[in-house]
């Protein structure tokens, strides 16, 4: 069933929630009972909108954020109630990697000392010669030149600012990263830059990934599995391969269709948009989260919630109308 | 022999840093003219000051001779006597001793105590911060040159006493100041991503917090250096400075007021020295605010 | 000069414009010439820096008055050149006969205003005529027009999600039905769908209006499906041009076009690794004699290194490099 076969899980959730309080006593559900499994050396890819609550998930899982309920194991030990004392050693073996290459790097260090930092936090190494030195490792390995060692973040583009903050995450050795939209905030050229080294780093150093994005032609070009989240839940998972030839969530067909394709044979072609916007993720009431905005919603998508069901070998959607289609069709064929 | 020249090449990466950390600071600081001649005014009061037994002794400053009683100003006494005959010379030299020590300490401690709070309430947050802030409250209630009047009249003035109030009456600046700073840098991902690397709290506020509000804390202290020398001599003025004999620049003003219309010069000098003094540490701070961010490198 | 056929809203000829500090000089803009059919749709493309928003800050004449000079050029807009305008009449060109869609919507939008407010302000401004029952009933029909019912128009810029925003922003470029809109990335602060929808309204309105259209932009898909021209820009020059058939169908192209092409992970083929363009955009306070793109290229010669190409065209299509020219090499 899974893609792995025998190994076991590098990172595994368990119905994993997280709801944020906001004022006056409303719940914001930002991650809303996630169930997944990270093998070692795999990527999953994570899509959705803005707000779906992908990032969150993300910095749940290392514990940035502490879940609600549900559980987060890791090398199958389960590090949900962890305190951040506890966490401390965890932290060497799971890294992330950020959005905006500005805002994640201290603009009052050098590239070096931003490179250095995690390594001095965890005394990898008795001074600090032994620690640059192991940096300046670290630049060559991500293809940062020496040279720009004691320059300050701001004198650096947003590719190379990625790079530092990708060196900064190798530093401690993980086998585990989750990439926060790492090449979402550069330009087209620079973002295959990253995306080949990122696929290097894996293949060298046998990286997990969580690869979060809401740019499904890179999530499909890096990931073994993907996930499809909506307003917090899953909605669609499978191998990019079977997604998207075989797209089954209304959603998901949506979120492909409205891909503007650099093809002008396409042009013109009547896309299916779907309507409205995403639903505020406030007081969220039982039923599918996208009943809202879904062409084909019947009454039940309004009561109840979808259950992740398996539809063909490692490919899962939570839908009524797809499930009872596919179900009318195996009942039609036998 | 690879690897000789690896480490080597290591070596020449943290030297050149250091090397060029200050050099680069002292580089920005030295473009701008105002901060260079606000540094080398400074550099000579304070040179003045702290040898100023090297210059005229303190004798000179309390002796008093009746015979020279406002005596203008003259080679034997180039700023004159004042009314009790004491040289102003001495006295403003020696006097900066006290002014400026007052100031510079004063500075330092509410600058160390209102930073510190200001990042604590800042970066935890909730109870903590209502507790600081609400104390806050109280304390900024009051006027300050109130409460500093009251806290000398209580302990009776000495410089110790004279320290404690003006640190009370300026530290709630910084702790306002920081404070906010500290709200707006929590957004940035780097402190989450130091957090994602194992950092504890006090590494972050002291690795990350406070060096990214440094520029901020340093146009306060500027600020607050001339302020509280003027502070200072307020207080003296009012007669709850140092006491006399002992001479202060806030003292010698108030002193020379009544002689105002017929040894002007009294009070000119010990004006100009405070003027001068809170003229220099401004120019400075503007220089070293602008040095101490990378992002003006150019 | 002056002489423009009819058929064209936009034509910039030789337009060159930089930033000058006390420190250093950025050349922004060299030297590009661009022309824009009425009624059509010129897609701009470039990577960060590569001075496309220069380019339309320069037509509306909004270049930061500090820094920005234009050194060379005209910019013919309906047969008159932009430049020679002076400020006044420049004022009630922006917004009546040209107007411009920033990328982030909440830049341009005033939030203690609300969107009546803020739209009716926009037509009583190049319409001092009108009634106030009259502003109001095209307040009404504006957003509507931009699928915002008009009974949202009294809530404030905040109340209303990126999306919308974006549409208001719309909504006031388009008030006064300009001739020429400048949409400078329009969409990409927003999410897929949404941007397919707010995609999906400017090409419903700018054939419905026969507005013409410069479309900022980096992302190529958009190009494809929402221009009729193209123009690739890479360290403010236009390195080549065409219909989106010649950019994206045509045989022949520059290498920088090539390059994007292929950084882009496509959803129709599996590819094992992409083939970014090596390096950086070159400094532009820094620019060389020869090509610009010179140091990244793949097949650079020894010319390129020491002269800048001559645009060559095939009919429309226009290259400018030693290599891929049309100049029978």
């Amino acid at each position: 069933m899974s893609l792995a076969g025998a190994t076991s899980p590098l990172v595994e959730t368990r119905e994993l929630r997280k709801l944020f309080k906001l004022k006056g006593g409303a719940l914001l559900h930002a991650v809303d009972g996630i169930n997944l499994k990270i093998f070692p050396k795999q990527t999953l890819g994570v899509v959705g909108e803005s707000g779906c609550g992908k990032s969150t998930l993300g910095r749940t899982i290392l514990k940035l954020i502490e879940p609600t309920s549900g559980q987060i194991f890791f090398k199958g030990n389960d590090i949900t109630a962890l305190n951040t004392r506890q966490m401390r050693p965890m932290r060497r073996a799971m890294q992330i990697i950020f959005q905006d290459p500005y805002s994640s790097i201290d603009p009052r260090k050098s590239v070096i000392e931003v490179i250095a930092e995690y390594m001095f936090i965890h005394r990898l190494f008795r001074n600090r010669r032994g620690t640059f030195a192991r940096a300046a490792e670290l630049m060559d390995q991500v293809g940062l030149a020496r040279r720009y060692a004691n320059l300050y973040p701001h004198e650096l583009d947003g590719g190379r600012r990625q790079r530092i903050g990708i060196a900064r995450a190798l530093s401690l050795q993980p086998s585990f990263i989750v990439c926060d939209e790492p090449v979402s905030a550069l330009d087209v050229s620079i973002q295959a830059q990253i995306l080949n080294l990122l696929m290097d780093l894996q293949d060298e150093l046998g990286l997990a990934y969580m690869f979060v994005t809401h740019d499904l032609s890179v999530v499909k070009h890096i990931s073994k599995e993907i996930m499809v989240m909506y307003l917090g839940q899953c909605v669609e998972k499978a191998v990019p391969e079977e997604l998207f030839a075989n797209p089954a969530h209304p959603y998901t067909k949506a979120l492909l269709a409205a891909i503007p394709r650099p093809n002008i044979r396409l042009r013109n072609k009547e896309i299916p948009i779907i309507r409205g916007e995403v639903t505020s993720p406030i007081n969220l009431k039982p039923g599918c989260r996208f009943a809202a905005r879904c062409d084909y919603s019947m009454e039940i998508c309004k009561t109840r919630d979808p259950d992740l069901v398996e539809i063909s070998p490692g490919h899962f959607i939570s839908c009524f109308k797809e499930n009872l289609n596919r179900s009318n069709e195996g009942a039609a064929s036998r | 022999m690879n690897d000789q020249m690896v480490i080597a090449e290591d070596d020449a990466v943290e030297e050149f840093r250091r090397e060029n950390q200050t050099k680069e600071i002292w580089r920005r600081f030295k473009k701008s003219k105002g901060s260079l001649v606000g540094l080398f005014l400074l550099v000579i009061i304070l040179l003045l000051v702290i040898f100023a037994n090297f210059i005229t002794s303190y004798d000179l400053a309390i002796k008093q001779d009746p015979s020279k009683i406002l005596e203008a100003p003259s080679m034997e006494h180039p700023f004159g006597c004042d009314n009790y005959g004491r040289d102003v010379l001495a006295r403003t030299i020696h006097g900066g001793r006290i002014s400026l020590g007052i100031a510079v300490l004063a500075t330092l401690c509410s600058c160390v105590v209102g930073s510190l709070l200001g990042a604590v309430a800042g970066y935890f947050g909730g109870v903590i911060d209502s507790v600081i802030m609400r104390t806050l409250d109280i304390f900024m209630s009051v006027p300050d040159i109130l409460f500093t009047m009251a806290i000398v009249v209580a302990f009776g003035s000495s410089f110790t006493v004279l320290l404690l109030a003006l640190t009370v009456a300026f530290f709630t600046n910084y702790v306002r100041l920081v404070r906010s700073q500290v709200l707006n840098l929590s957004e940035q991902d780097y402190i989450e991503a130091s957090r994602a690397g194992g950092a504890g709290n006090a590494r972050i506020i002291f690795s990350h917090i406070l060096p990214n509000s440094i520029g901020v804390i340093i146009v306060n202290v500027t600020l607050n250096v001339a302020k509280i020398i003027i502070y200072e001599s307020t207080l003296s003025f009012l007669g709850l400075g140092m006491p006399p004999p002992q001479p202060d620049w806030g003292l010698m003003l108030s002193e020379a007021r009544e002689f105002m219309r017929k040894a002007p010069f009294l009070m000119f000098f010990p004006g100009t020295a405070i003027v001068l003094c809170a003229v220099a540490v401004n120019f400075i701070g503007d220089g070293l605010r602008d040095a101490l961010d990378p992002h003006l490198k150019s | 000069m002056g002489q423009i056929a009819n058929d064209v809203i936009l034509d910039i000829k030789d337009l060159t414009v930089i930033y000058k500090t006390d420190l250093e000089t950025v050349r922004a803009v060299n030297n590009i010439s661009l022309s824009i059919g009425r009624g059509k749709t010129l897609g701009l493309v470039g990577e960060t820096g590569a001075g496309k928003t220069t380019t339309a800050l320069s037509i509306m004449r909004l270049l930061p008055t500090t820094t920005g000079r234009i050194l060379n050029g005209t910019i013919y807009f309906d047969g008159q050149n932009l430049l020679d305008f002076n400020d006044h009449s420049m004022q009630s060109t922006r917004g009546r006969l040209i107007s411009m869609v920033f990328q982030d919507p909440m830049t341009s939008l005033n939030p203690v205003y609300t969107v009546a407010d803020q739209i009716g302000e926009t037509i009583k401004h190049h319409n001092t005529a009108l009634s106030k029952g009259e502003v109001s009933a095209k307040v009404d029909e504006t957003l509507s027009m931009v699928g915002i019912l008009p009974s949202r128009k009294n809530e404030y810029p905040h109340q209303f999600s990126g999306g919308m925003k974006q549409r208001v922003v719309i909504a006031m470029a388009l008030c006064c039905e300009p001739a020429l809109l400048i949409a400078d990335e329009p969409t990409t602060a927003l999410d897929v769908t949404i941007q397919a929808q707010v995609l999906a309204m400017m090409r419903d309105l700018r054939n419905r209006l026969g507005t013409s259209m410069l479309m900022i932009t980096h992302d190529l898909g958009i190009v494809a499906q929402t221009c009729d021209d193209v123009a690739v820009m890479y360290a403010g020059e236009i390195i080549e041009s065409g219909s989106v058939e010649d950019i994206f169908t045509g045989e022949r192209h520059h290498p920088y076009t090539i390059g994007l092409f292929n950084s882009i992970p496509n959803l129709e083929t599996s590819v094992k690794r992409l083939k970014p363009i090596p390096g950086l955009m070159p400094d532009p306070t820094k620019l060389s004699n020869g090509c610009f793109f010179a140091p990244r290229c793949e097949s650079c010669l020894d010319i390129c290194r020491e002269s800048s190409p001559p645009v060559t065209s095939g009919g429309f299509h226009r290259i400018k490099c030693h290599l891929c020219g049309y100049d029978g090499r």
